[in-house]
C-alpha cells in the first residue's frame, strides 16, 4: 500500500513537532526513519498510526485520503504499529494475546487464532509457544507476537519503531528476513531507526528529519556522512581550543560493565583527570546513558572497578556518591530533576549542603534570588517549578548543581535551550572544570556541542565505548562514522578522504 | 462433636459466606478493570438497610433484591463518575463513600429497625439435598446460597473462558495495549464499576433478608465486613475462585472460632477470627516482594535466563494485581 | 496550574458545601422530616449551652490530634487508612501502662505520663509496621493498615475478654475502670481536660510548625509529590516514608492516650470510636492545608455533638451527621474534579 503524508503540521503548545512533512512512500518500500530524540520521528509514527491527529496536512493511502481516529482505527485501514515497547499484556498467554480485541463474540474462536498463529509463524520460521505466558518471552519473541496479530489482523502497512533494541542477533536476522518477505508481498514497512548500519542492510531508501521537518531523503549507495550531515547538522565548528588539563586522575574506570532489561555496556576502561570534560556520543541507547547513570552511583555495575580519588566506589549507594561530590542532572526534567509542587525557593532550601532543624526561608530566598540571577532564570522565588519554561527549568537544575563538587555528569545539559542559554551554560561549566577541578562527563546528541566542548570523547555503539578520543585530533565526520558502527581504522582513513563541501544536503 | 452437627455447621458456613461471596465477585470484576471501589463496607450496609425496607414494605422479597443491585450500581456509578470521568482519586472518593453509606444507611433505616419483614423462603433441591453428607452441605439452602455458586461460576468463567473476560483482564493489566486494539478502556471500567456495585448490591440483601434476616441499625452486625470483603479480594488474587474460597475460608474460621470456644480455651476465639488480615498481608508481601526495589536490584544481578525463571514463578503465584488499579487512564 | 487551584479553590468549595448541604436536604425531604430545622438544629445543636460548647471542645481533641497525624502522611503522599489501629494500639499501650501502676504507690502524675509516652510508643510501632511492610515489603499501605486495624481491634476484645479481663466475667463494657487518679484532670463541673485540649492544639501546632518551616516537613513534602526526583536530588526517600509514618502514629497514639485518661478511663471494645477515619475526611475537606484543621475538626465535632439533639428534638436518627460529614467531602472533591475538567478544556 503506498503511504503519502501532505504537509503534516502538528504543535504541542509552544512545541512545532511536525513543520510540514510531506513524503510519500510507494507500496512494498521498506523506508527508513531517522532522526534524533525530538526530530519528530515519533509525531509522525503517531499521527499515521491513530495516536494523535496532525493539526493540517492529510494523509493519503493508495491516493485516497483518509482520516484515522484511533490506533483500532488505523489497523482498519490497514496500518499497524509495532512499539518499541511491544503494547501486548505480559501476564497473560501468547494465544490470549492475539485474542484480546481480536473479532467479536462471546467466546474466543481459540481454534482459529491458533490456526493463524501456525501458518504465520509457518511463513517466518518463528515459533511461540501458544500457552506461553508473555512475561516469559524475550523481547524479540513479543515482537514476534505483536507483529504475528498485526498480519493477522490484515495489516498492509506496519510501522516498526527501533525493533532491534533488546533483540538478539539470529532474532534481527529472522526479523529482517521477514519484513523483506513482507515487502515482496507488497506490504510497505517504515523502519525508525538509530542505527545507520540497519537502513544499509534493510532499507530500499530513506528519510532524515531534524528539528521537525523532514531535512534529506536518501537512496541507495548510502554514504555515512550524508546520514550525519542531515541529522546533525553539517556546520564544522572552528572553536577556540584549550589544552587539556595535566592533572592528577580522578576517576578512574576499571573493566566497569552495566546493563539494563535491554543492553549490556562494557566492559569499559576510562581515566578521567581532575578538571577534564569528556563528552559521551553515540546513538540514543547506545549505552551513554548507562555509563553516566554508573557514573552518578544510580545504577550498580555488574562488574568492574570504580574508584574516585583512589576509593573504590563500585558497591557504594547513590548517597555515598553524593557524599563524595559526584552529582547527576537528569534529562527528564520533571520526572527525575525537579519536584512539580515545590518553589524554586523550596528547591534551593532542600539542596542546602549543611543545615539545621529549620528552614531559614529568608536565607533561602536570598539564595534563590541569587541564583535566579546568576543563571538568568525566568521565574520568581516564589514560582512553581512546574510553572517555568522547560528552559528555565533546565537552567534551574544547573542552578542546583552549584556547590562544589568533583564529579559531574550530565545528560543532555543544553537540549531544548537556545543558543545564547547554552553558550552561557557552558561557559560556566569550562570555568568549574578549569577552577575547581571539577571533572565532568556529559552526554549530547549535538556533535558540534560534544566537539566544541570535550577535551576527550567516548563514542558508543551497540553498548561498546570507542577508545577516548582526543577532542582536538577527531572531527564531526570521524564521530558521525564511529557513531555508525563503523571501525576506528575505517573512519579514520573515510573522513580523511571525503572533504566537507562534497557532502550532499 | 456429632457427624450430623459437623455436617449442619459446615453447610452454615456456606450458607453465611454467601453474602461474602457477592461481594467478593463484585470487587474482583471491578478491580480487574482497573478500578478500586473501596466503599463495599457501606455498600453492603445501605443495600442490606434498603433490600429490607423495600421487602418489608412491598413485600416481595424479589424487589429486595432488586433493590439492593439498584443501590449498589449506583454507588457504583458515582465511583466511576469522580474517578473516571472527573479523575479524583479513587482511593479517595472510595472511602468517603464507605464512611458515608454507612452512615446514610443507619439514617434512612431508622424506621426500619427491629420490624419484622419477609425472608427468602429455605428451598432445599429435591432428591439431590437427599444424598447424604453432599445434600445437606449444598443443596439444603434458600436461592441466595445458590445464586452465590451460580455466580461464582458465571463469574470464573467470564473472565476467563469469554471474549469480553479476556478484554477485561486486558484493561486491567495494561490499558494502552487493550486501546490499540479498539477497546474503549473507559467505558470498559464503568461497565464493570458498575456491574461490580450491583454484585456488591446484592451482599446486602442476602444479609437482610436470608442470613441475618431484619435490620437492626447499629447493632447489625454488618459494620466491618466489607472491610473483610476487600481483604478477602485480595487474598484470593482478582480470581473468583479464590476470592469465593477465601469468603467460604474466612466464614470457617468464625464458625471455628464459636464452636471451638469452650474446647480451647487457652487460644482466644479472637485470633481465629483475625486470621485472615495477617494472612492477606503476608500474601500481599510475598506477592510484592519481587517488586521492591531492593529486591529487584538483587534480581537483576541474575543471569537474564534465571531472572526469567524468577519472574515466572512470581506469576505462578498468579496473585500479583492487576498493573493498572487505581491509576487513571489518557490516551496518548 | 497549581497557583490556580490555590486561587478561587475557595469559591468551588462553598459550592460543594452548598450541594452538601442540599443533598442532606433532599434526603430529609424524602423521609418526611423538617430539612431546614434538622439541618440548623445539627449544626447549632452543638452550641446550645457552655456545657455543649465544652462537649465540641472535648469530642474535637482526639479527632484533631489524628487529623494532624494524617496531615503529615498525606504530605508524603500516604493513605494512612491504618490509623484507628494505631489510636487502638495507643490506648492498649496506655492502659498497659497505667495498669503497672495499679497500686505502686507513684505519683499520679508520673503514671499519666508514662501512660502517655506508652501511648505514642503504641501508636508509633503500629504505623511503623505498615511503614516497614510498604517499603520493604511493597505492600500498599491501604491494605496493610485495613489488616492492622482489624488486628488491633481484635487485640483489644482479646485482652478485654482475655488477660485484662474484669473481675468475674468480661463484658463489652469494657475492662476494669481504672484508678480515678490515673485519669488526666478535668476542669470543675465540666467534662474536658485542659491538659488534653492543649495537648491537641500542641499536636496541630506542631505539625504546622514541621510541614511549614522545617527541612523534615519540606522533604516530606518532596517525597510525595515527586519521590523519584527527590530521591535523585539527595533525599533518602524510604526513611522519609517512615518518618512520615511513626510521625502520625505518635500522635494517632497519643488521640488513643487521650481517648483512655480524658474519655473512657478503661479500655472499650471501640476505643478509637472511629476518629480515625474521621481525621481522613478532615484531611480531604480542608485539601491538607493546616491552618484549616481546627475549625473544620470543630466544626466535624459540632456535628457529632449536635446530632445528639437530633433523636431527642425531632426524633430523626443521629447518623445523619455521618451523611452530612461525608457529603461534604463528596461533593468538595466532585467539583472540584469538575473545575479541573473545565480548566483543562477551556
Amino acid at each position: 500500500m503506498q503511504v503519502e503524508f501532505r504537509n503534516i503540521h502538528k504543535r504541542f503548545g509552544s512545541v512545532h513537532a511536525n513543520k510540514g512533512i510531506t513524503l510519500n512512500i510507494p507500496g512494498g518500500c521498506i523506508q527508513g526513519l531517522l532522526g534524533e530524540n525530538g526530530a519528530g520521528k515519533s509525531t509522525l509514527m503517531k499521527v499515521l498510526s491513530g495516536f494523535i491527529t496532525s493539526d493540517e496536512g492529510e494523509i493519503l493511502l493508495d491516493g485516497r485520503a483518509v482520516t484515522i481516529p484511533s490506533p483500532a482505527g488505523a489497523i482498519e485501514q490497514g496500518i499497524g504499529m509495532l512499539h518499541q515497547d511491544p503494547l501486548d499484556f505480559p501476564p497473560l498467554r501468547v494465544l490470549d494475546n492475539l485474542l484480546i480485541g481480536g473479532r467479536r463474540g462471546l467466546i474466543p474462536d481459540r481454534r482459529a487464532a491458533l490456526k493463524a498463529l501456525k501458518e504465520i509463524e509457518a511463513q517466518f520460521g518463528f515459533s511461540l509457544d501458544p500457552d506461553a505466558y508473555v512475561d516469559t518471552l524475550t523481547v524479540g519473541e513479543r515482537q514476534q507476537l505483536e507483529l504475528i496479530r498485526l498480519l493477522w489482523l490484515g495489516a498492509r502497512v506496519l510501522i516498526l519503531d527501533e525493533p532491534t533494541t533488546g533483540i538478539s542477533a539470529p532474532q534481527k536476522v529472522k526479523l529482517f528476513a521477514a519484513l523483506r518477505k513482507l515487502s515482496a508481498e507488497g506490504r510497505t514497512i517504515i523502519f525508525v531507526t538509530h542505527k545507520l548500519e540497519e537502513v544499509y542492510q534493510l532499507c530500499h531508501r530513506a528519510a532524515v528529519l531534524r528539528a521537525g521537518a523532514l531535512v534529506a531523503e536518501i537512496e541507495p549507495p548510502y554514504h555515512t556522512e550524508n546520514f550525519i550531515n542531515a541529522m546533525f547538522g553539517g556546520e564544522i565548528p572552528t572553536p577556540p581550543r584549550q589544552p587539556p588539563p595535566t592533572t592528577a586522575p580522578l576517576l578512574a574506570l576499571k573493566g566497569v560493565t552495566v546493563e539494563d532489561a535491554r543492553l549490556q555496556v562494557g566492559p569499559i576502561d576510562l581515566t578521567v583527570k581532575a578538571g577534564e570534560v569528556i563528552g559521551l556520543a553515540g546513538m540514543e541507547g547506545s549505552g551513554q546513558d548507562l555509563l553516566l547513570r554508573l557514573c552518578a552511583g544510580l545504577l550498580r555495575p555488574t562488574g568492574g572497578e570504580i574508584a574516585l580519588g583512589g576509593r573504590a566506589l563500585q558497591n557504594a549507594t547513590y548517597h555515598q556518591f553524593l557524599r563524595n561530590r559526584v552529582k547527576f542532572m537528569p534529562a527528564d526534567r520533571m520526572t527525575e530533576g525537579l519536584v512539580a509542587g515545590l518553589s524554586l525557593t523550596e528547591h534551593f532550601a532542600l539542596n542546602a549542603e549543611v543545615h539545621g532543624f529549620f528552614i531559614n526561608y529568608k536565607q533561602a530566598e536570598q539564595t534563590a534570588v541569587e541564583r535566579i540571577a546568576e543563571y538568568s532564570i525566568r521565574g520568581f522565588p516564589e514560582s512553581p517549578v512546574e510553572s517555568l519554561s522547560g528552559g528555565n527549568q533546565q537552567r534551574t537544575l544547573l542552578a542546583l548543581l552549584s556547590a562544589p563538587l568533583h564529579l559531574l555528569l550530565l545528560e543532555h545539559p543544553t537540549r531544548g535551550l537556545d543558543l545564547e542559554s547554552a553558550v552561557y551554560i557552558w561557559k560556566r561549566l569550562k570555568e568549574r572544570a578549569r577552577s575547581d577541578g571539577t571533572a565532568i562527563l556529559f552526554i549530547s546528541s549535538d556533535l558540534d556541542e560534544v566537539l566544541q566542548y570535550s577535551d576527550r570523547v567516548l563514542v558508543f555503539f551497540a553498548g561498546r565505548a570507542s577508545v577516548p578520543l582526543s577532542a582536538m585530533q577527531t572531527s564531526v565526520e570521524e564521530l558521525g562514522l564511529l557513531i555508525g558502527g563503523v571501525p576506528l581504522e575505517t573512519a579514520r582513513s573515510t573522513a580523511g578522504m571525503h572533504q566537507p563541501e562534497a557532502l550532499s544536503r | 462433636m456429632e457427624f450430623d452437627q459437623l455436617i449442619i455447621g459446615l453447610a452454615g458456613v456456606i450458607a453465611t459466606a454467601s453474602p461474602i461471596v457477592f461481594a467478593v465477585l463484585g470487587e474482583t470484576l471491578t478491580e480487574r478493570a482497573g478500578v478500586i471501589n473501596l466503599s463495599v463496607n457501606g455498600m453492603i450496609l445501605l443495600t442490606a438497610m434498603s433490600g429490607f425496607a423495600v421487602a418489608a414494605t412491598t413485600g416481595s422479597v424479589l424487589l429486595g433484591f432488586a433493590a439492593g443491585m439498584l443501590i449498589g450500581a449506583l454507588v457504583g456509578a458515582v465511583v466511576a463518575f469522580t474517578s473516571i470521568t472527573l479523575r479524583q482519586s479513587q482511593v479517595a472518593i472510595g472511602f468517603v463513600l464507605a464512611l458515608m453509606t454507612r452512615d446514610l444507611a443507619y439514617y434512612l433505616g431508622s424506621p426500619f429497625t427491629g420490624q419484622n419483614g419477609p425472608r427468602v423462603p429455605p428451598a432445599p433441591i429435591p432428591l439431590l439435598s437427599d444424598i447424604p453428607v453432599v445434600g445437606p452441605l449444598f443443596f439444603d439452602h434458600d436461592l441466595v446460597v445458590y445464586l452465590s455458586f451460580i455466580l461464582i461460576a458465571v463469574t470464573y468463567l467470564w473472565l476467563f473462558r469469554t471474549a469480553p473476560g479476556l478484554v477485561l483482564q486486558g484493561v486491567g493489566e495494561r490499558p494502552a495495549s487493550a486501546y490499540v486494539r479498539g477497546v474503549d478502556v473507559n467505558r470498559q471500567r464503568y461497565f464493570y464499576t458498575i456491574l461490580g456495585g450491583a454484585l456488591v448490591g446484592l451482599a446486602g440483601p442476602a444479609y437482610s433478608l436470608s442470613i441475618k434476616a431484619g435490620w437492626q441499625g447499629t447493632i447489625s452486625g454488618l459494620d466491618g465486613i466489607g472491610w473483610i470483603a476487600l481483604a478477602i479480594t485480595i487474598f484470593g488474587g482478582w480470581n473468583p475462585l479464590r476470592a469465593a474460597t477465601g469468603a467460604y475460608f474466612f466464614a470457617l474460621l468464625q464458625w471455628l472460632s464459636l464452636v471451638l470456644q469452650p474446647v480451647l480455651t487457652g487460644i482466644p476465639s479472637q485470633v481465629l477470627q483475625v486470621a485472615p488480615f495477617p494472612l492477606m498481608i503476608l500474601t500481599l508481601l510475598l506477592v510484592n516482594f519481587g517488586s521492591t526495589e531492593w529486591v529487584r536490584r538483587r534480581l537483576s544481578a541474575l543471569p537474564e535466563d534465571q531472572r526469567r525463571a524468577v519472574n515466572a514463578l512470581i506469576r505462578r503465584l498468579n496473585v500479583s494485581p492487576p498493573s493498572a488499579l487505581g491509576t487513571n487512564f489518557r490516551k496518548q | 496550574m497549581l497557583k490556580d487551584a490555590r486561587v478561587g479553590g475557595w469559591g468551588a468549595r462553598l459550592i460543594g458545601i452548598g450541594l452538601a448541604l442540599g443533598f442532606v436536604a433532599l434526603i430529609l425531604l424524602a423521609t418526611g422530616a423538617p430539612p431546614f430545622q434538622a439541618i440548623s438544629l445539627l449544626i447549632t445543636g452543638a452550641f446550645g449551652s457552655t456545657r455543649k460548647i465544652v462537649d465540641v471542645i472535648a469530642t474535637s481533641v482526639p479527632l484533631l490530634l489524628a487529623t494532624s497525624g494524617l496531615l503529615i502522611t498525606f504530605a508524603a503522599g500516604l493513605w494512612n487508612i491504618g490509623i484507628e489501629g494505631q489510636i487502638t494500639l495507643g490506648a492498649i499501650f496506655t492502659v498497659g501502662a497505667l495498669r503497672l501502676f495499679v497500686d505502686s504507690g507513684a505519683p499520679p502524675g508520673v503514671a499519666i505520663l508514662v501512660g502517655m509516652i506508652a501511648g505514642m510508643i503504641g501508636g508509633g510501632l503500629w504505623a511503623a509496621l505498615a511503614g516497614l511492610l510498604k517499603i520493604y515489603g511493597g505492600v500498599n499501605e491501604i491494605f496493610s493498615g485495613l489488616g492492622l486495624n482489624f488486628v488491633a481491634t481484635s487485640a483489644t476484645i482479646w485482652l478485654i475478654f482475655g488477660p485484662w479481663r474484669r473481675p468475674g466475667v468480661g463484658s463489652m463494657s469494657g475492662t476494669e475502670p481504672l484508678p480515678p487518679e490515673f485519669a488526666l484532670p478535668q476542669l470543675p463541673d465540666m467534662r474536658i481536660s485542659a491538659w488534653a485540649v492543649l495537648l491537641s492544639l500542641l499536636g496541630i501546632a506542631l505539625v504546622y510548625i514541621l510541614l511549614r518551616g522545617t527541612y523534615i516537613g519540606l522533604k516530606l513534602k518532596a517525597t510525595g509529590r515527586n519521590a523519584r526526583a527527590s530521591f535523585v536530588l539527595g533525599i533518602p526517600t524510604s526513611r522519609y516514608t517512615l518518618v512520615a509514618f511513626v510521625l502520625c502514629g505518635l500522635l494517632a497514639g497519643l488521640a488513643g492516650a487521650v481517648q483512655v485518661t480524658a474519655v473512657y478511663n478503661r479500655l472499650i471494645p471501640s476505643i478509637s470510636s472511629g476518629y480515625g477515619f474521621l481525621g481522613l475526611l478532615v484531611a480531604m475537606l480542608i485539601n491538607y492545608q493546616v491552618i484549616w484543621a481546627i475549625p473544620v475538626a470543630l466544626f466535624y465535632a459540632a456535628l457529632i455533638v449536635g446530632s445528639i439533639q437530633l433523636p431527642i428534638q425531632l426524633r430523626l436518627d443521629s447518623s445523619l451527621a455521618g451523611v452530612l460529614q461525608g457529603a461534604l467531602v463528596l461533593f468538595v472533591l466532585i467539583i472540584d474534579g469538575v473545575r479541573q475538567r473545565l480548566r483543562e478544556r477551556g
